[in-house]
Formats: structure tokens, sequence, C-alpha cells
């Protein structure tokens, strides 16, 4: 491999490359083996400072930095609220500004507003980790489902990908299918009408609106959560009926491949968008997913502080 | 003011005038329109050799934010940067606060537009308090000076005041001008749905909720026989309805602004707010739609719908920031560069668009929107070749917004004549 880490940012898949791509995917496995030490810390981030900014609640993706950053000897900073920086009655600028003023090298953000990481990074020096913005991205979620897909597959190419849920405000869907087309894989998306973006299949894949065409002859059920509020906007009738016409239940399950696995960002709706049996049965990676999330983050932490390795010790 | 304009190339489509001519100048008020004319006693000259003269430019819909938000613009801020985009005259919005609703508001809007001066046609608001539950008094504020009534950014969506409306502003001889927006369709949308908005991830504006609240209204201006003016149209479908309502013979006229006149919604990537705008810019198959309906006809005239917002404002979020541009000093240098010098439409033609027209559905009184002898003088002087670049500290506006910084235009405002003062931007401003 000669291609080499040269951006300053992460804020989606859509900007990589397949080279790109393949780089963060490699670095992730060399980085997957020191969480399974007896001292699980290397001192690749020695002195660098991260900020994790989560303008959003999040618990799963806020942890899986911290630790990642602690795990690289990271000194970190957190601030979490609720809030966007207009109800704060502070601009995205001045936001940069102040991280600017503390020295910090890395900003990991996670915002409600789509585009939110865009703006600030051309304004900063320091580099910018998209953790989610809006319903655009969130490429870590993306590459740690990737490299769940080829630790069990071996490659991505050729394989049928099925998303199963709220695509339209999925932004793990949308990074997804920006990083798996771009690796060879045939994506199909399926969702009731209501929750298929338009124009989506302009961007390489597949939608349907058919449970049984995602689920046969895939390769990977990735499961996205539903959420209660999308029934009172009217995007479909109850919770109890998009549980009968799109849950993933061992039943339907009778229809998919035999080595099929089943993916879910997490947090789980158990009973509703898939049952408990298939959550904890034999095709579920969800864990292994949080595992490799860490592994993940460490690469993406490891490659835009300058991929400088100073040898473990 | 007495003044000799020498050697202009007068272009005034509604007297058929396309030559070099002189214009003479007496106590603000045009004496002669010929060749080689005597300077009026006293009166200087203005050698206008190589320049437009064009009658003035009348915009239908501009925000002037003042009163309530005088940090985003206020009526003179607002007032200068028309000058200097050529305009003459102005229909202002009343979506102010306290809002256009009441006459004490319009008498201090059109008092404070004299003293620049511009002629300002301020529109006052359909409801109470734009609410959309009762009418405002529009007898009323059309004795205070109101030549149209709209809830602007607000569409009516009761059909039953709508109507009412209609019929009431009908018997008043008000336009009624409509934002056409059903909120429900648009639904927190920030841009134009559709593969950019999937690709970018931002919440989309179907083209559907324009031409929904486009249909309905003109079946209530069928009704009423209302004179329907529908603001800042996007889309192809939209240009489709209104030409089949004018064949139909109802009373509707259209507006286009700058931005959707040349622009898409692939602009809209990198996220920067001054794209932010709505109706959102659209696809390349409506800008096409758009500029053909506008040389058509089917849309009557080129407004801005000029509308500052502050910088910190739109310093937020894409979701967050307000939606709105700036676009009085740059519309006619956009429409010279995409349509006129992009040979989509004559000068003459645009003339029509950006003066002509907007006199004729104001129903302004003889001498707007044309050169006419006796008539008071508010021209536009123009240098129909001059490179420049938009940048955004050259704008008088007070607020920057405008979604053409960096851009190069050619053919610019080189002056202005207004209620006898004549702004020359060539050398600075003087009586």
């Amino acid at each position: 491999m000669t291609a080499t880490w040269t951006r300053k940012d992460l804020l989606g898949m859509r900007d990589l490359s397949r080279e790109e791509i393949e780089i963060l995917l490699q670095t992730t496995k060399s980085f997957q083996e020191i969480s399974l030490r007896p001292v699980k810390k290397v001192p690749a981030l020695r002195g660098k400072t991260v900020a994790n900014l989560f303008f959003e609640p999040s618990t799963r993706t806020r942890i899986s930095f911290e630790l990642a950053e602690k795990r690289l000897s990271a000194d970190t900073i957190n601030m979490v609220g609720s809030t966007s920086s207009m109800v704060k009655g502070e601009s995205l600028k001045d936001t940069a500004r102040n991280i600017e003023s503390l020295k910090v090298d890395i900003v990991v953000m996670r915002h409600s507003s789509s585009g939110a990481p865009h703006r600030l990074a051309p304004i900063l020096k320091a580099s910018v980790i998209n953790a989610g913005d809006g319903i655009n991205e969130h490429p870590t979620q993306a590459l740690l489902d990737m490299f769940t897909i080829l630790e069990k597959k071996g490659s991505l190419e050729g394989l049928k990908v099925s998303f199963v849920g709220d695509i339209l405000h999925s932004r793990v869907a949308r990074s997804n299918i920006w990083g798996l087309t771009k690796m060879g894989a045939k994506v199909t998306v399926c969702s009731p009408k209501t929750l298929l973006p338009p124009e989506i299949e302009k961007l390489g894949v597949t939608p349907t609106t058919d449970i049984h065409e995602a689920v046969r002859n895939a390769d990977v059920l990735n499961l996205l959560r539903i959420q209660l509020e999308r029934q009172t906007e009217s995007f479909f009738p109850s919770i109890r009926e998009y549980a009968n016409f799109y849950q993933i239940n061992q039943e339907i399950l009778k229809e998919a491949k035999p080595d099929v696995l089943i993916m879910h960002p997490g947090p789980v709706n158990r009973g509703v968008e898939i049952t408990s049996e298939v959550v904890d049965g034999p095709y579920s990676v969800i864990l292994e997913q949080v595992t490799h999330g860490l592994a993940v983050r460490m690469a993406v932490l490891y490659l835009l502080s300058g991929g400088v390795k100073e040898e473990e010790e | 003011m007495n003044l000799l304009i020498r050697g202009a190339h007068v272009v005034d489509p509604k007297n058929k005038v396309d030559e070099v001519l002189d214009l003479r100048i007496e106590r603000n008020h045009i004496a002669a329109i010929g060749k080689s004319l005597e300077p009026a006693t006293g009166g200087e000259i203005f050698e206008a050799k190589g320049l437009y003269l064009l009658p003035g430019l009348i915009d239908l819909h501009v925000h002037f934010r003042e009163p309530g938000f005088e940090q985003k613009e206020t009526i003179e801020t607002g007032a200068l940067a028309a000058l200097r985009g050529g305009f003459v005259g102005c229909v202002s919005m009343p979506n102010t606060n306290p809002p256009c609703d009441h006459q004490s508001v319009i008498d201090n809007i059109i008092r404070k537009a004299r003293e620049v001066p511009l002629h300002l046609f301020p529109a006052g608001t359909i409801s109470k308090g734009r609410q959309g539950a009762e009418l405002s008094e529009m007898a009323d504020l059309k004795r205070a000076g109101i030549w149209a009534v709209t809830d602007d950014g607000d569409w009516v969506t009761d059909s039953l005041l709508m109507r009412r409306a209609m019929e009431y502003a009908s018997m008043l001889g008000l336009l009624v001008i409509s934002h056409c927006e059903d909120r429900r369709l648009s639904a927190n949308g920030v841009m134009n749905e559709g593969l950019m908005s999937t690709r970018l991830g931002l919440k989309g504006i179907p083209h559907e909720s324009e031409e929904v609240a486009v249909m309905r209204d003109i079946q209530l201006a069928r009704l009423t026989g209302a004179r329907l003016h529908v603001a800042h149209l996007s889309t192809a479908r939209t240009v489709k309805l209104i030409r089949e309502a004018k064949a139909e013979g109802i009373r509707v006229t259209a507006e286009v602004t700058p931005h959707h006149l040349s622009l898409t919604d692939a602009s809209t990537e990198g996220y920067n707010t001054n794209f932010k705008m709505n109706p959102p810019l659209r696809t390349p198959e409506d800008v096409d739609a758009v500029q053909k309906g506008l040389e058509d006809g089917t849309i009557d005239c080129v407004a801005t719908d000029h509308a500052p917002h502050t910088e910190e404002e739109k310093m937020y979020e894409f979701d967050e920031a307000p939606f709105g541009v700036i676009g009085l000093e740059t519309s006619l240098g956009v429409c010279l560069t995409e349509l006129v010098h992009a040979k989509k439409m004559t000068l003459a033609k645009l003339v029509e668009r950006m003066s002509m027209r907007p006199a004729e559905i104001l129903k302004l009184p003889n001498g707007y929107g044309e050169i006419k002898k006796s008539a008071e003088a508010n021209v536009t002087l123009v240098d129909l070749n001059q490179d420049w670049i938009v940048r955004a500290e050259d704008f008088l506006s007070k607020s920057k917004n405008s979604c053409f910084i960096g851009k190069k235009l050619k053919g610019r405002v080189a002056a202005t004549l207004c209620m006898g003062k004549l702004w020359d931007f060539q050398k600075g401003s003087h009586q």
C-alpha cells in the first residue's frame, strides 16, 4: 500500500476515496489487538489534547471516543450539552475560537445540525472528527460497521448489505452508503416509503419497501433504530404496524442466507425493529460492533494526530 | 435640481425608445428628451457617453426591517442599497415589528424613505399581526399609503380568510401579494428536496410546497377577481401554472429573484448559510424554466426579496440560520450577466421586467417605468460592460448576506437619479 493519510479532518465518508477507507480499515486492524492486552494503553497521543464536544446527547459514541483517547494516552476534555449554539447564544465560530485558545489538537464533535462540523473544520487549526451531524453522517460508525463485516466475511466486494429502518433520518445509513458503495458492496435500503430519502437510488443503492426483498440473499442486515416520535409525525401509523411489517425476527430470517450477519448501531429497541431472540441469537454481531468501534476510533485519532507512531513500549 | 444628461443610450421599452439622446431635467422633472439639447440654466452637465439610461428600476419585494430589526437594515441603509443597485422605488414587506398592520407604522416608513430620498411603496399586512386570523384595516392602511397587502413569509392558510382578503383588497384596488408556501409540506426543510438534500443530509422542501399554494391562490383569484401577485416563484411547474392561469384570463402576475434565475441547489454544498433562502434554490431545470418564463412574459418581473440578516445570525448552523439573502446591489448586475450578456434576453426586455412591468403591476401613476416628458426624473444609468467582483465590504446594505460574494459580474449601475437627487457612483454622490 503506497497511499498515505493526508487529511486534517474526518468529516464524512462522502469525501473519502476507496484508498483512504482502506488505510482507515487497515490501521484499525493494527489497533485491534491493544485492547486485548493486560495493559491497554499506548503512548501514541501522549501530550496531545482531545476535546469531545457533544452538542447532542450521546452515550455510546462519547464513551467509545473517550476510551479510545485514553488508550492512546491523550489528555481529554469533555463538553456535553443538549443545545445548539443558537439556544446557547454562542455562535459556532465563537465556540471554535474558544477551543482554539485552549490549544486543543483534535476536536470530536457531535451536533444535531447537519453540516455543523463541516463549517467548523475550515476555521480551526485543530483536526475535527465528525461524531455524528444531524441526519447527515456518522463516519466512525460506518467504519466500524465495515470493519465488522470485513472481520467476518473477509471482503466487502460484491456483498449484499441491507439497511432496514428509518433511512431518511439516519446518518448511520448515509455514511455506510457512501463507504460501502465505494468498497464495491451492493447496498439495499428498506423502509416504508415515508422514510426513504428522495432520489436515494442515485447514490447507487437499491431502495425497497419490501422487507422480503431486503432480507433475501442478504449477507448483512443492518437495522436502524425506529423512534417513537416518527409515529406522531405520521411517518407510519403505529409502532405496532411498523413491527408487523418491518421487524427482523426468526420467522423472516428463514428467508435469509444461513450465514447472514445481524448488525445494529444501538441502542436497540427490542421488540420493535428487532426481536430479542435475534439480538441475542447466533447471527448477531452487535456487541462485536461495539468492540470494533473502539479500535476504529483509535485508528482515526492516530491518523489525524499525524500518525507518528511511537512504537509500543 | 437642473441637470443635462448628455449622450446616454436611452432604452425605454414602453415608448419604444432605443437610441442615444440627451435628457434635460428642470426642477427635478424631465423637461426635454432629444438630441443636442442645451443645458438648463444654472444646471450641471452629466456626461453619459457610453452609458445606458433606463427608466428607474422598481423592486416589488424588499425587506427594510424597520421598525423592529434595525440591526439588520434600516430604511435609510436599505434605501441607499436600493439606489446603489439602480432602484428608484421599492415595495417594502410588512413583516416588521410591529408589523405593518396599522396606519401609524406606514406613515413612519414613508416619511423615513422620503428623507433619503427613495420612493417607497409599502405593503400592509393581510391579517392583524400577520396571524392569519382576522383582516387588517386595509382601507385605513391604504389611506396611509400602502400599495399592496401581503402576510409575506406566512402564507394565509385559512382559505376563507384569503377569499375575504382578496375580495376586500380588490374593492380597494390593492394588489394581493402571496408568498406561496404550504408550511406543513415544507416540514422544517432548509433546502430544496431532492438528490442534493439527500447527499448533504439536510431536510428538504419539496417543489410542491410552493405549487400547492400557488394552485389555491390562483383559484381564489378567479373566484374573487382580485389582482394576485405570486412572490418569488421558484419552480418550473409554478411557471406552468401561472402561464395557464394567464391564458384563462385570471388576473395573476408573478416575480422571480435574481438568485432563482441563476443558482441551483448545488450551491448548498459546503453548508454556506448565504445559500439558505426561502423558497430554496432549485434544480437546473427550474432555473431554465424561470429564465424562459421571464423571457416570454409569463413571469412579469424580477424582484430581489432583499432579506438582510446579520453576520451573527448567518453564522449559526445551517438548520438554525435564518432564511434570506440581500439582493438590491447585485440584482441588475446578475440579470445583465446571466440573461442579457448570455444572450437569453434583450436589454429592452430586461428593462420591461425590472421597471416597466413592476410599475404597471403596482398601477403606479404615469412616469414610473418609462422616460416621459414632464414626469419626475427617476432614471438609472448603467455601464453595461463594466466587469466587477462582488465583495462583502462594498455593500451599502447594513447586512452582507449575499449569495453572490466573489462572483464576477458584467454590468454595473453608474448613477441613479431619484426624486431630484443624483447619486453618481463613479465619483461619489452630490446633489
